[in-house]
């Protein structure tokens, strides 16, 4: 056999091994739940077997070694000749590991190197002597009532005593879908994705000159191809999307040690892994999903112990779920934990400078806790090998908002808290808008954007002004740092006789902040393919990429991060804090604003400002109770008064009144505070927080409502929060 | 087997180069690593980037990075702009990238015993570019070290007597 077919061979050798021996993770973890699963075994021993085989043949000593000792380990456990305990699980994994070691030996250089495995082999036949029940086994030549608390599996076998025969004959049963599969090269499927990118621009662009033709076969041409390029650039961004399953199938392993590590206990629970993603999305989320469930168990959830002592069973739980919404990806990571307690964040966030005193008290609890996505925040109160290797939430955000995505989270301390990353489907077009400055075009990706604003004539400039070095724009009376890109691109000065006449601020979210972009041209809207860039031009932080546009040229895309970075925003923001007086504070209803969508009744929706929301709540029915003439909840050892929204609002009412027989078993609860005064508001749904400039228009504008505004498509009435409380006679009710 | 292997294996002794003019010196770079020859096309400016970096220019919908050689050898810009200039476009590790020169001439197949090291008297810019010279006839061939194109980052090299020229924008 030549040197070639040999290393296809083993390059063949290498990926399939690497796939089986994620799966071996995955198997040998829930054995621990299931540890008698004759599937489960029987999986794993193929899979070890598998790998023994195709070394042997390969002529890798070391590995033929290895798999051969923990062949024959299981293959006692899947007899039932042995007990599967947690040592013998421990011992499985670490040949996992040294398997995956060595075959990453075999990558890198052709060849296993020289490890030592003697010691492991060893433990591993040691752990098939245990002394405990194997001796005993010698001894008495019926092992099977040793293991009699397990009878079933072991009579399942000795009843059919050919299993190993009718599998070896079909090695992998369950892999006979691979039939109707191939194996394609992930860099064939990059360019193919980036060509049928070209194909859908070059479409856009013949689409365009034939309207100006009058042709009617040529129109119809036009568009059957249009109509083919469309399904092929579906069906090839199909053959991109993984399922979410595949990142987390590495996740089990992960906490099982980690929970090991830290004397935690902690189960898994996993929804909706079969969501798909384009992988190039899967693996930019890779990192930020670790980190985030590194750090729940790390310090999310609490010991054993003290988690019974706060009521909650000793087993904390780790929830990811993943989820489409709107032609986005959801990842959730949720843990039952201590929660974020917003009075720690403070502290922590004071002490490192990171905020002032003043700036904290003006903040909102959901301000508070946002601050851990803060570059230099980090709350592990001690450096530990898991947390604290200086990757921060804001490394978590910043990777997240790098493919267009967003992280956010809800914390309700003691009771846990949930990540939410949502990212876009995928990555290979995006919308981008397209600005003008000194002659060239930038793209910007719209997913930054929030925002135009024209300036024109004279008065161009003279809504910017300058705080010390910084520029700032006063938008709608408040101040939103800005830069010119001309400036930050490196560009001179112009000449006052040079300057354009109209100047357009581009405004744009990235990182958690806002910042106005002065350019000099505003072109519209293009769909764009994004290229890397050369490794020249790659150096400079300010692009993320480069794109070619319907006319050919080549247009750079900008970092928005980067952006932000170099005209140094944050530090445009703390200055803007301390002449926040500047600012004159025009209440205008165009503000940026975040609201709690609701359902109301059947199709009423309502928007809450989450400015007045403390938390989000689902009580069960069971626990509404009558007091005086309201309603009210016991909510953490307290009373909590109950209004309901589709009373004030008169909504036509399906729901059952709150708390009445036969309504549902739990009612969503909006729970409103001041700082001191709490109020629950019951809602039929919470819906979404939605966040956006939203105008509110006198439509429908009546008691408890301020107006109404759309949102998502939907009019939604405003509620007037504290009017609605005096419309229901019940002025928010101090808990003592 | 890749002409890579292929040349690193089979050693240059009778090496082809592609030849091409900038300014008075006359540079040669090895045939199989040239991907192609085309005119001056339409770039886009990078703000920022070293100033070799001339633009990046649509190579049938890939792109690529133009350097602009004169500026890497601190010699002066043409008269015209820079825009008669030839682009050679490189393949260096998986990318393309393309060399602006003043004039493509032909290929070469000079003579082993015309091989010589780039003279100690030459400058620190021209001894990091240029890996040694050949004999031609009437003519130094200059060799150029394509890895040297990978380390271009706008600094000039230590005790280079050039000073930068600035592009205008």
């Amino acid at each position: 056999m030549n040197d070639d077919a040999m290393n296809e061979i083993v390059q063949e050798f290498l990926v399939e091994t690497n796939e089986n021996l994620d799966q071996l993770d995955q198997d040998l973890v829930a054995l621990e739940s299931d540890p008698t699963s004759s599937d489960l075994l029987g999986s794993v021993f193929r899979t070890i077997h598998t790998v023994k085989g195709t070394t042997g043949f390969l002529g890798f000593g070391l590995l033929e070694g290895l798999s051969h000792a923990a062949e024959n380990l299981l293959s006692d456990l899947r007899d039932g000749r042995l007990g599967l305990t947690k040592e013998r699980t421990d011992v499985l994994l670490e040949v996992v590991d040294a398997i995956r070691a060595l075959l990453s030996a075999i990558e890198a250089t052709g060849a296993e190197d020289d490890r030592d495995l003697s010691g492991l082999i060893a433990r591993i036949n040691v752990l098939q002597q245990d002394p405990e029940p194997v001796v005993a086994e010698a001894a008495h030549p019926e092992p099977v009532v040793a293991e009699a608390a397990h009878p079933e599996p072991v009579v399942a076998e000795t009843a059919h005593p050919e299993p190993v025969v009718a599998e070896t004959a079909h090695p992998e049963p369950h892999r006979s879908a691979g039939e109707r599969s191939v194996r394609v090269d992930v860099e064939l499927l990059d360019s193919m994705m980036s060509q049928v990118g070209e194909l859908v621009l070059a479409r856009n662009q013949v689409s365009a000159h034939v309207e100006m033709i009058d042709n009617q076969a040529l129109h119809q041409t036009v568009q059957r191809l249009s109509m083919i390029v469309s399904e092929l650039q579906e069906g090839v961004m199909k053959t991109r999307m993984q399922p979410v399953e595949q990142l987390w199938s590495k996740l089990p392993r992960v906490i099982r040690d980690l929970a090991a590590q830290f004397d935690k206990m902690v189960s898994l629970e996993m929804e909706g892994g079969e969501t798909e993603l384009d992988r190039s999305l899967l693996e930019a989320v890779k990192d930020p999903l670790t980190h985030l469930v590194r750090n729940a168990i790390d310090h999310a959830i609490e010991q054993p112990d003290a988690r019974i002592a706060a009521g909650k069973p000793a087993t904390g739980t780790l929830a990811l779920r993943a989820s489409h919404e709107g032609g986005q990806v959801v990842l959730e990571v949720a843990d039952d934990g201590a929660g974020i307690d917003p009075a720690k964040i403070a502290a922590k966030a004071l002490e490192r400078g990171l905020v002032s005193k003043g700036e904290l008290d003006s903040m909102s609890e959901r301000e508070v806790v946002d601050l851990i996505f803060r570059a230099g925040f980090s709350t592990a109160q001690s450096v530990t090998n898991v947390s604290g290797r200086g990757v921060g939430m804001d490394v978590v955000r910043t990777n997240v908002e790098r493919i267009g995505g967003t992280v956010d989270l809800s914390s309700a301390p003691g009771t846990g808290t949930t990540f939410r990353i949502k990212i876009p489907l995928t990555l290979a077009i995006i919308p981008a808008l397209l600005v003008g400055c000194r002659g060239q075009r930038y793209a910007i990706p719209q997913a930054n954007l929030l925002e135009m604003v024209q300036l024109r004539g004279d008065g161009a400039g003279s809504d910017i002004e300058r705080i010390g070095g910084a520029l700032v724009y006063r938008l709608r009376g408040k101040l939103l740092p800005l830069v010119r890109l001309d400036e930050t691109l490196g560009f001179a000065p112009l000449a006052a006789d040079e300057q354009p006449e109209a100047v357009s601020i581009v405004v744009l979210q990235a990182d958690g902040l806002l910042l106005g972009v002065a350019v000099d041209e505003v072109f519209g809207t293009e769909e764009i393919v994004v290229k890397p860039l050369g490794r020249h031009v790659k150096q400079v932080p300010l692009f993320a990429g480069a794109t070619i546009l319907g006319d050919g040229d080549v247009a750079l895309i900008l970092d928005v991060i980067g952006l932000a970075a170099a005209a140094r925003v944050e530090e445009v923001t703390a200055g803007l804090a301390l002449s926040s007086d500047l600012a004159d504070d025009e209440d205008r209803p165009l503000e940026r604003s975040t609201f709690v969508l609701l359902r109301v009744g059947r199709d009423r929706r309502v928007a809450v400002p989450l400015k007045a929301v403390a938390r989000l709540e689902e009580a069960p029915s069971s626990s509404v109770e009558q007091a005086g003439s309201g309603r009210v909840l016991q909510y953490r050892g307290d009373l909590l008064r109950l209004v309901a929204l589709s009373e004030i609002l008169d909504a036509a009412c399906e729901d059952a009144p709150v708390g009445a027989d036969g309504g549902p078993a739990n009612i969503p609860v909006v729970v409103y505070s001041d700082g001191e005064r709490h109020l629950g508001l019951v809602a039929s749904e919470i819906l979404d927080i939605v966040e956006g400039v939203f105008e509110v228009r006198p439509v429908g504008a009546g008691p408890g409502i301020l107006g109404s505004t759309v949102v998502h498509g939907h009019v939604t009435d405003v509620l007037d929060v504290d009017a609605a409380f005096a419309l229901a006679g019940k002025e928010p009710e101090r808990v003592a | 087997m890749s002409p890579e292997q292929n040349h690193a294996a089979g050693g240059d002794a009778t090496a082809q180069y592609c030849t091409f003019k900038v300014d008075h010196l006359l540079i040669g770079i090895e045939v199989w690593r040239v991907q192609e020859v085309i005119r001056h096309q339409p770039m886009t400016h990078v703000p920022l980037a070293p100033k070799e970096v001339r633009g990046l220019i649509n190579l049938r919908g890939q792109i690529v990075t133009a350097i602009d050689v004169r500026q890497w050898l601190r010699l002066p810009e043409r008269s015209d702009g820079g825009t008669s200039s030839m682009n050679v476009v490189l393949r260096l590790d998986d990318e393309a990238i393309s060399l602006l020169v003043d004039e493509a001439g032909e290929v070469v197949e000079p003579a082993a015993d015309t091989h010589e090291g780039v003279p100690s008297t030459a400058s620190e810019q021209i001894r990091t570019m240029f890996s040694g010279t050949f004999k031609l006839d009437g003519a130094l061939l200059l060799v150029l070290d394509t890895e040297s194109v990978t380390r271009i980052s706008g600094e000039n090299v230590a005790g280079a007597p050039h000073s930068a020229t600035r592009r205008a924008s």
